[in-house]
């Protein structure tokens, strides 16, 4: 065992062999320089780490509802202010929640909101791995157009997914928090960067980390660095933070690969590959580019 | 039963995860470079870099009691330097 990396969250978890979440959590927690609390929303990450009796955790941790993760947070972080007028408590502590895009996109998404708004002094990161994937891959917000999913399962009238992914990063920035950014686990170095300015915000912000699913998605156990790392490429997950308000893009590629190479890599997609659902994949290409435009035009130059 | 809804982190209570684990990650510590890249990449924590021979950068090493045997060690090594086995 890594007694370094595992100084916040041990192994003896049970995420699935190949899960890109735990190392996640290790790289964004490894930045923090002030102890911190977790509040963690009902999904992957809080079913595998915490099977009575044991728990992964070594700092402290709150496990909420589905809904309310960003709420306990608040709380928490005003007994603190309160224990910390009284003189109980003299250290500075960072509040952290961790969240997947069911508990964030869908469920928690107006507890959020309303922590964002009142302007506690957290992080919320949200693992985006497109779905729910604990209870056996149902569509979510986050799932991208065209993926078969258990509740979009592909057959002769369906072709996977037909809405769009909800933007997420538009609706968190409209609160107007200072730093709200997108990363990506396979690009390690960009994701220390971010999660260290996060974590440095005396107030709320926000991180959305893409977080490859092995099990759901249907890919080999040892490929979830390499399906990030195509994400990325082919401008389906584009990378940028939003600082007081301005876009900036932190990485472009000089030639964005066909989206379909990241689509190819996965079972939820096959299905896009026969013949009969040739203008789906090409659908798909189109919203990776327009979407890619949009961002890129807001971002200055 | 621990008193009160808190508990305590606990390794010795941990489920030893390297149980499930049907394929085996082995390092070939002559061709390893001592570049690390695989050590924050394992989602159980289970790669240290320790010291091999008179080498002098360290190299890597697994803890089999939480590897999973997922194979992402293998498939970032940059070098090969780490072979997938049957368990």
């Amino acid at each position: 065992m890594n007694k370094d990396l595992a100084k916040k969250l041990a192994p003896g978890h049970s995420a699935c062999a190949g899960c890109a979440f735990p190392s996640i959590v290790r790289t964004i927690l490894g930045e923090a320089t002030t102890p911190v609390v977790i509040s963690n929303a009902t999904g992957c990450l809080e079913v595998t780490s915490t099977i009575y009796p044991y728990t992964a955790w070594n700092v402290p941790y709150i496990h909420s509802a589905f809904e309310n993760a960003a709420a306990t947070i608040s709380g928490v972080e005003r007994a603190y202010l309160a224990a910390r007028k009284k003189g109980k408590i003299k250290k500075k502590i960072k509040f952290v929640v961790f969240g997947g895009d069911g508990g964030t996109y869908d469920i928690g998404l107006q507890a959020l909101s309303g922590a964002l708004e009142r302007g506690h002094n957290f992080l919320y990161i949200v693992y985006d791995n497109g779905g729910y994937m604990n209870t056996g891959n149902q569509r979510s917000s986050a799932t991208p157009y065209g993926a078969g999913t258990e509740t979009t399962p592909i057959g002769e009238e369906s072709s996977g997914k037909v809405e769009l992914r909800k933007n997420l990063m538009g609706i968190v920035a409209a609160h107007n928090i200072s730093y709200v950014a997108q990363a990506n686990i396979a690009n390690m170095a960009d994701l220390k960067m971010k999660a260290k300015k996060a974590l440095a915000v005396d107030g709320p912000s926000f991180l959305t980390v893409f977080s490859p699913c092995t099990n759901n998605w249907k890919f080999p156990t040892s490929q979830y660095v390499a399906i990030a790392k195509l994400a990325t490429e082919t401008n389906f997950w584009p990378l940028y933070e939003i600082e007081n308000g301005k876009y900036k893009l932190n990485w472009e590629p000089k030639m964005p690969k066909p989206v379909a190479d990241f689509l190819k890599t996965q079972g939820r997609f096959k299905h896009l590959f026969s013949e009969k659902n040739k203008p789906v994949l090409a659908q798909v290409q189109k919203i990776v580019n327009e979407e890619f435009a949009r961002i890129a035009g807001l971002c200055e130059i | 039963m621990e008193k009160g809804a808190i508990i305590k982190h606990d390794l010795k209570k941990a489920p030893k995860t390297g149980s499930w684990r049907y394929m085996k990650p082995e390092v070939d510590k002559e061709k390893c470079i001592g570049c690390g890249t695989c050590v924050s990449f394992c989602p159980d924590a289970c790669i240290e870099m320790k010291k091999h021979k008179d080498d002098k950068r360290d190299k890597a090493d697994v803890d089999y009691e939480f590897c999973k045997g997922c194979g992402v060690c293998a498939q970032v090594c940059p070098v090969r330097a780490i072979l997938m086995k049957k368990n």
